[in-house]
């Protein structure tokens, strides 16, 4: 038990090699602008959009790859595939768009469809991956759950960046993002692009989602999106301290999560982070200052 | 044509009984807009059914849907807890639930060790109709059909089984639930017992989806409750007749996606085979987004 401490916190100081450290400040990083975005995607109640991206980027990836091996180049260039998950990811952004614009669909039909149906085109595509006898597929799999191990210091760099752009995309507009999120109406009548902006974040959320896919993997990704948020909403009502308190929780979710993931052996990497997150969650619904169980009643 | 009762018949039965009660619990979830919600739950059940096994040291099958429904009432539960007295926004609070019981789930699997032995958590995900093979098929010439039957995997038993209980559940329930569906408001006022009957509902759905994870897989189960039922809904307004054609687009479905998974790449002198689960998948979504396209023109 006290070699486990000494090696968390070993880890969490820094101090466990340098492609540990690479990794957790980029999972760090993009923790952080996971949670600010995810603020916005959740007061306009599109939270769960962010799972249909994250599963339909398989077919994506799968197909990069397939391509990749068809035209004779290194078939595990992360750049590589995380293009073919951003177009994939585009996409599914329209498809949901298209689909739930009609009244018998609607919007929730539409996002399961678009997650179901687009994950299920990627696991066909992904089966003719693994039959190919080419390199290192096996990081396909690891794309499941996540695996921060796996991690090349240049990947993190780039996830590190993203983090970066999105984060200042979103302080460039808070004010009128932040306008929308708390009344729609108010911001159209003063004629803020109500449609373009909530188009904006869905776009960084699922950029945000892409790049965290290493991380914390298909299914679990989009808990960075929702939970961090959700849990700063119980310690404010206003909405900068909401996105700066997201921005802290998803950072601290992701590089807690990845420390415990590299010390705690049979740990995938997503669902550690998530159960971090979650018990951030536990702890800002009962002690939350403004809406917590405790102090929220009035 | 043994060929076929050995390595197809089964995965075609597990799949098509699966497909049927997915697709029946989903004509009334996609009216009330619970579409990801069942998405949500088909995850939450994991944990659920891990604990019943690691408690009980068995894999029969009512300790498996014992598990399963007892984690979608605690995660039902929780999401009803979470938005009224935390004020979490809807989608946030099925986003951190099914989440945080799925990482828990993973974490379990893999630190028991169940992960290698029981179930493989991979094909949670994913399906693995393909590990479904009827091993005495093949000298079956002698055989009684009673001692045949017998040594069918398990796991069809149980879909049977949940079909037959997801069928008596809905048809008992049928006009109660289908007046929630369109008129919760007079349902209300009728008198009607709404909790008793969503919880009817809810173990409906926990039945199907626990049912389906095993061999089946999660996704694949989200694809057979929303799509089917989509579809019909767009081809029709009466809801009797809109059961009856989302059952009917889920047996075809089954049977176009397992033949384009099995037939599709031998076409292409590939000797590989897709992933059946994701065919069908991938099947379900393309019938829905053909029907919201032809529908738009009409």
């Amino acid at each position: 038990m006290d070699q486990l401490i000494t090696q968390i916190l070993r880890v969490v100081s820094l101090q466990a090699g340098f492609n540990t450290t690479v990794v957790m400040l980029g999972s760090a990083a993009l923790g952080c602008a996971a949670g600010a975005a995810g603020v916005f995607a959740m007061l306009r109640r599109r939270a769960l959009v962010s799972d249909a991206v994250a599963h339909a980027t398989l077919p994506g990836i799968a197909g990069a790859f397939l391509l990749a091996a068809a035209l004779d180049r290194a078939p595990r260039d992360a750049l590589w595939l995380m293009g073919g998950a951003g177009l994939a990811a585009l996409a599914s952004l329209i498809a949901i768009e298209w689909l739930g614009r009609r009244p018998k669909v609607g919007p929730d039909t539409a996002t399961a469809a678009v997650l179901a149906a687009g994950f299920g085109l990627g696991l066909a595509l992904l089966s003719i991956v693994q039959t190919l006898s080419i390199g290192r597929q096996a990081g396909l799999e690891q794309l499941l759950f996540g695996s921060a191990a796996g991690m090349l210091p240049h990947e993190a760099e780039v996830m590190a960046l993203l983090a970066v752009l999105v984060l200042a995309i979103l302080v460039a507009v808070l004010k009128e993002l932040c306008a929308v999120a708390f009344d729609a109406d108010f911001a159209r009548a003063i004629g803020l692009p109500v449609a373009r902006l909530d188009g904006l974040v869905a776009l960084v959320c699922a950029v945000v989602v892409v790049a965290a896919l290493p991380v914390a993997g298909f299914v679990l990704s989009v808990a960075l999106v929702v939970i961090p948020p959700a849990a700063a909403r119980f310690w404010t009502d206003r909405a900068g301290l909401v996105v700066i308190l997201a921005a802290g929780f998803g950072a601290v979710s992701a590089f807690s999560g990845a420390a415990v993931s590299a010390v705690v052996a049979d740990t995938p990497t997503g669902p550690a982070i998530v159960l971090v997150a979650a018990l951030l969650f536990a702890f800002s619904l009962v002690f939350g200052r403004a809406r917590g169980l405790i102090a929220g009643q009035g | 044509m043994a060929n076929f009762w050995m390595v197809d018949f089964v995965p075609l039965l597990a799949a098509t009984l699966a497909a049927l009660a997915c697709a029946l619990v989903g004509n009334f979830l996609i009216l009330t807009r619970r579409a990801m919600a069942a998405d949500a739950l088909s995850h939450a059940v994991v944990p659920g059914v891990v604990i019943a096994v690691v408690v009980t040291g068995s894999t029969a099958s009512p300790v498996i849907l014992g598990g399963g429904l007892a984690a979608a009432f605690a995660a039902s539960g929780l999401v009803a807890f979470l938005t009224r007295a935390g004020r979490v926004e809807p989608g946030a609070a099925l986003g951190i639930v099914f989440t945080s019981f799925f990482a828990f789930g993973i974490l379990l699997l893999e630190w028991t060790g169940l992960a290698r032995t029981a179930f493989d958590i991979h094909h949670v995900v994913t399906g693995h109709l393909e590990g479904l093979i009827w091993v005495t098929a093949d000298d079956a010439a002698g055989a009684s059909p009673l001692v045949m039957l017998g040594q069918l995997p398990k796991v069809v038993a149980e879909l049977a089984l949940v079909l037959v209980l997801v069928t008596a559940i809905l048809v008992a329930f049928h006009k109660e639930l289908a007046l929630i569906a369109f008129d919760p408001v007079f349902a209300r006022a009728a008198g009607l017992p709404i909790g008793a009957l969503e919880a009817a509902l809810l173990t409906a759905t926990a039945l199907a989806c626990t049912a389906a994870f095993q061999s089946v897989g999660v996704v694949l189960a989200v694809a057979m409750i929303v799509c089917p039922a989509a579809t019909a809904r767009l081809l029709t307004t009466r809801l009797s007749r809109q059961i009856g054609l989302s059952l009917a687009i889920a047996f075809a479905t089954v049977l176009i996606g397992y033949a384009a998974a099995v037939v599709g790449p031998a076409l292409f002198g590939s000797a590989l085979a897709l992933n059946a689960a994701g065919t069908i998948g991938a099947t379900a979504g393309l019938a829905l987004a053909l029907t919201a396209a032809v529908k738009a023109r009409a």
